[in-house]
């Protein structure tokens, strides 16, 4: 099946993407991702330890040629230093493809989104495709649509949260207003959350939390892929209409 | 022997005194971090990696050496 996931002009086969937080060791992040099939992963920016040389860095561990890395803003809370890190970012290895997160409640992580507005249009006016962390608004959904975005992320939930997909009408409204790569982000937890997020009709889900804060991250993250490619296929399929009549699947012709 | 002058930067937040003269490529050899691994900045200017050996440290230059770590 030719299905693929395609962002700012790239092709990816998983659409299920994940992030490298939260996990014991390095080992075990790169062993979840093995299990998850993602070829994209959300990675932070932050200071080198200058003072333990020998700390293990994540790239010794997870392939940036092998693996997409999409470096992420997550823990800034104005545009000026969402800007800072992704341009930082950009300078390591000339990542252009970057994940927007501007924050602006401590306690929900809820996005800022006047401030998440005015930085994704600096950055794609800077060459940078710029996927969207946001709230499940449709009407911020197009304006970041119309600012340059290359791809909305609408939260499921507060980050971390579990609580799945709070809003989903509010996903198919964006779904069904634009044609840019609709993937949730944030809230799931567990692997159903994220068929129902495909089914939905998103291009693919992000997840971290879930995964790695799982009692098994390793089964977990297989258990998120294959629900990922169940409800794209779902999806695909075109599922049949809700009625509150019964409808019996044997004949009732020839009875006995 | 003349004696070295000294001055102080700060690094990651940590001020360190090193001597005058100092290239930003010799000081993070010098400490021993993987240059393709990260990003610079030098007094809140991102520096191109390619211009370190031409950049000579001055007293009070506060530099940021960032690299990717786990995150979601």
């Amino acid at each position: 099946m030719k299905d693929k996931f395609t962002v700012a002009n790239k092709k990816f086969k998983s659409r299920l993407i994940v992030g490298t937080g939260k996990y014991k060791t390095m080992t075990e992040c790169a062993k979840a991702i093995k299990f998850s099939g993602a070829d994209i992963v959300t990675v932070a920016v932050r200071r080198v330890n200058i003072s333990d040389k020998h700390k293990p860095l994540l790239m010794d561990y997870i392939d940036p040629k092998k693996i997409t890395y999409l470096p992420n803003t997550a823990g800034c809370f104005t545009s000026e230093d969402a800007l800072r890190t992704l341009r930082l970012a950009r300078e390591i290895g000339g990542w252009k493809l970057v994940k927007l997160e501007v924050l602006g409640d401590k306690k929900n992580l809820f996005p800022d989104m006047i401030e998440t507005l005015k930085s994704t249009e600096v950055l794609s006016n800077e060459g940078f495709k710029v996927m969207v962390y946001c709230n499940d608004d449709p009407l911020m959904a197009k304006r970041l649509e119309n600012v340059g975005a290359s791809a909305i992320m609408p939260l499921a939930a507060p980050i971390g949260s579990g609580l799945g997909i709070l809003n989903k009408t509010n996903i198919k409204i964006i779904r069904n207003q634009t044609k840019l790569p609709l993937i949730i982000d944030a809230g799931l937890g567990q692997a159903s959350d994220a068929t129902i997020a495909m089914e939905l009709g998103c291009d693919g889900v992000l997840v971290n939390t879930a995964i790695a804060k799982a009692k098994k991250p390793f089964e977990m993250a297989l258990a998120f892929k294959n629900a990922v490619i169940a409800g794209r296929q779902s999806y695909l399929s075109g599922r049949i209409n809700k009625t509150l009549i019964g409808s019996p699947s044997s004949p009732t012709k020839g009875i006995i | 022997m003349k004696k070295l002058k000294k001055i102080k930067i700060k690094i990651n937040g940590k001020t360190k005194t090193i001597i005058d003269k100092l290239t930003l490529h010799k000081l993070i050899n010098d400490i021993k971090i993987p240059i393709t691994k990260v990003a610079i900045e030098l007094n809140k200017e991102i520096i191109d990696k390619r211009k370190l050996k031409k950049i000579y440290l001055r007293n009070n230059d506060v530099i940021e050496i960032v690299h990717f770590i786990g995150g979601g």
